[in-house]
């Protein structure tokens, strides 16, 4: 039923009769005493969009360094379209990678810096020229070539250093925190167009990022890191709706968490529950309906234009957060109201396994 | 910054003026002097004439003084450019043991008074080479120049070097290209004004040396600064020292004006 909330197993969203991607078996990578990633099993499947999402030090930077070649695992194997690269330098794989600060030579132009790979390989003038034109093209700066990179605005350098990479058309394009440089409305243009040219060029894009909105906004696929493993890999639907741990819970958006004891309390079901906040409704009279209710008191009233969200406090102490769309009348609420709270049975989810549970 | 009040501003001015002047108005006065068509050095010039300069293009140890002075620049700071950048590129780069002292050892000879230096090698030059049957002759010189020389390049390449972005290189790497390539298309024009400034200082500092030149310059061979320590005491040599000294002064000053502009312009952008 949930077959994709077991830890680190994974099923690809289409059958594929050829291999994945990418596969890693059994890597591990300590840095001296630290282990920055434990033992880990992952199979990323063709044409995907895949992202890894983890607060920093979780391991999944390293991971992206790995695949690319820059570091060496301490253990396990690391293969590419089912051939083993572990030992690989990185100029000996398929894999291209656009930095989180792009890395664009500085002393060359932006045509110069896009045609680099297909003159190390010796690309013949003509060829090399109609094939960054295109690429230049693509990301809409045909106009900026004879520029060098200091000239160019964040977004156009992060466009420099993703046409760099897509021109040599790898297996495999690694994104390190792609966006990251962006400010806000750049980065949202940037992720629908982002995911047109992964549509367009059908590569495998793995995307590492530490910003749960850009993941599930971009990603078919969600790996979600926490300290050196991974803790659930899923659509985005998957992971949002049905997170397998507390900490998926809490790391992809604000959850309600409530512990068996007080699950069974309230709820009569002694077991690690989750509700997202959005899916709570308030109102002051207590429902007409036979639907689930607990009552509470407002403490904090939280106004952020689209929505406002209410921290509501239950019997013995715990709160929980109700988030409800700005509009919605029903449910303007002031500190110290008594408010009923309910809920579709459907929307109250308990979670699996809790290897990293806190309290 | 802090606010002045314009009779400090005056005062500092003058101070500053007055050493600067103080440090300066000697070396005009050698120069001008070397345009000077007496013989004896005087102030002011009555009559200016370039009769001196000819005369010491027309002086044969002059002339094979500048051509030793040249040679000895020009190798030590070959020297120096190629082994400063690499020893720089090692310590930059990689850990290993004994890093540290590697680096105090490297930057020593430039705190090393040049009269130790100088002895030193003097005494396994005469000592230890000699009796083994190596004469080391002129190339000695260049060697003990090259000494203090790789320094300058050393520092200027580390100092560059610690300041570019090391995912440059791995960019290059990921985009197919081998080390050697990395380092052709990407590394070292990343260093390549630093290593250019800094072969400019080692330069300067090789033409104008004379301390360690004493010691290790094999007998006969007269760098430029040699040859006017041997001619301080004939009075009337005193205006061909006047050339002499102005062509040292410009020699050594153009490289070090050069070199400062390099850094400056790779650091403004």
């Amino acid at each position: 039923m949930r077959s994709t909330t077991a830890p680190a197993t994974i099923t690809p969203p289409a059958a594929e009769a050829s291999a994945p991607a990418i596969s890693l078996r059994g890597v591990a990578k300590h840095f001296g005493e630290t282990v920055a990633v434990r033992n880990l099993d992952l199979d990323i499947a063709r044409g995907e969009l895949f992202s890894m999402l983890g607060p920093s030090g979780s391991g999944k930077t390293t991971v992206l360094r790995m695949i690319a070649g820059f570091e060496q695992p301490t253990a396990g194997r690391i293969l590419l379209d089912g051939a083993e690269v572990t030992r690989k330098a990185p100029f000996d794989r398929e894999v291209n990678t656009v930095f989180q600060d792009y890395a664009l030579f500085p002393h060359m132009s932006v045509a110069d810096n896009v045609g680099y790979g297909l003159a190390v390989r010796k690309v013949a003038r003509d060829e090399l020229r109609r094939q960054v034109t295109e690429a230049l093209a693509r990301v809409h700066l045909d106009h900026l070539a004879d520029r060098l990179p200091s000239q160019l605005s964040g977004g156009q350098r992060q466009r420099v250093a993703l046409a760099r990479a897509l021109v040599l058309r790898p297996r495999v394009l690694l994104l390190d925190e792609p966006l990251g440089a962006l400010d806000r409305k750049l980065r949202e243009q940037m992720q629908i167009e982002l995911k047109a040219i992964q549509r367009e060029v059908g590569i495998t894009f793995v995307l590492v990022t530490h910003d749960q909105d850009e993941a599930l906004t971009l990603s078919d696929r969600v790996a979600v890191f926490h300290e050196g493993g991974i803790e659930q890999v899923g659509t985005p639907t998957e992971v949002y709706e049905r997170p397998a741990t507390t900490f998926v819970a809490g790391f992809l958006g604000a959850a309600n968490i409530i512990e068996p004891e007080l699950a069974d309390e309230l709820f009569g079901r002694r077991e690690l529950l989750s509700i997202r906040p959005e899916r709570l409704r308030l109102s002051a009279a207590a429902p007409t309906d036979s639907a689930p209710t607990v009552t509470g008191v407002v403490t904090e009233v939280v106004y952020s234009g689209p929505a406002t969200t209410y921290v509501v406090e239950l019997r013995g102490g715990t709160t929980v957060m109700a988030t409800r769309p700005a509009g919605d009348d029903s449910a303007s609420h002031r500190r110290g109201d008594a408010v009923h709270l309910t809920w579709s049975p459907s929307d109250l989810y308990a979670i699996p396994g809790s290897p990293t549970r806190t309290t | 910054m802090f606010h002045l009040a314009p009779a400090t501003k005056w005062a500092l001015g003058l101070v500053a003026a007055t050493v600067l002047t103080f440090m300066y108005a000697p070396l005009l006065l050698v120069m001008a002097n070397s345009f000077n068509a007496a013989q004896i050095s005087s102030w002011p010039i009555e009559s200016f004439s370039l009769h001196w300069w000819q005369r010491a293009s027309q002086t044969d140890a002059i002339r094979e003084a500048l051509w030793v002075s040249l040679v000895t620049a020009l190798g030590a700071t070959a020297i120096a450019l190629v082994l400063g950048s690499m020893v720089a590129m090692a310590l930059q780069r990689y850990d290993f043991f004994g890093k540290n002292t590697i680096n105090l050892l490297i930057i020593l000879p430039i705190a090393l008074p040049g009269i130790v230096t100088g002895v030193a090698l003097n005494n396994t030059y005469k000592n230890v080479l000699e009796p083994i049957g190596i004469q080391v002759g002129f190339f000695g010189l260049i060697v003990a120049h090259a000494t203090f020389c790789v320094v300058m390049v050393f520092n200027n390449v580390q100092a560059r070097l610690s300041r570019m972005n090391p995912r440059l290189e791995e960019a290059s790497a990921d985009l197919g290209a081998g080390p050697l390539t990395t380092f052709r298309k990407v590394t070292f024009p990343g260093f390549r004004t630093a290593f250019a400034a800094g072969g400019l200082l080692a330069f300067a500092l090789s033409f104008d040396e004379i301390v360690v030149s004493i010691f290790t310059a094999p007998p006969g061979v007269e760098t430029l600064p040699l040859w006017m320590l041997n001619n301080m005491a004939r009075p009337n040599q005193q205006s061909l020292l006047n050339v002499v000294a102005t062509v040292i002064i410009l020699v050594s000053m153009v490289p070090v004006y050069l070199s400062q502009r390099l850094t400056r312009d790779a650091d403004s952008n």
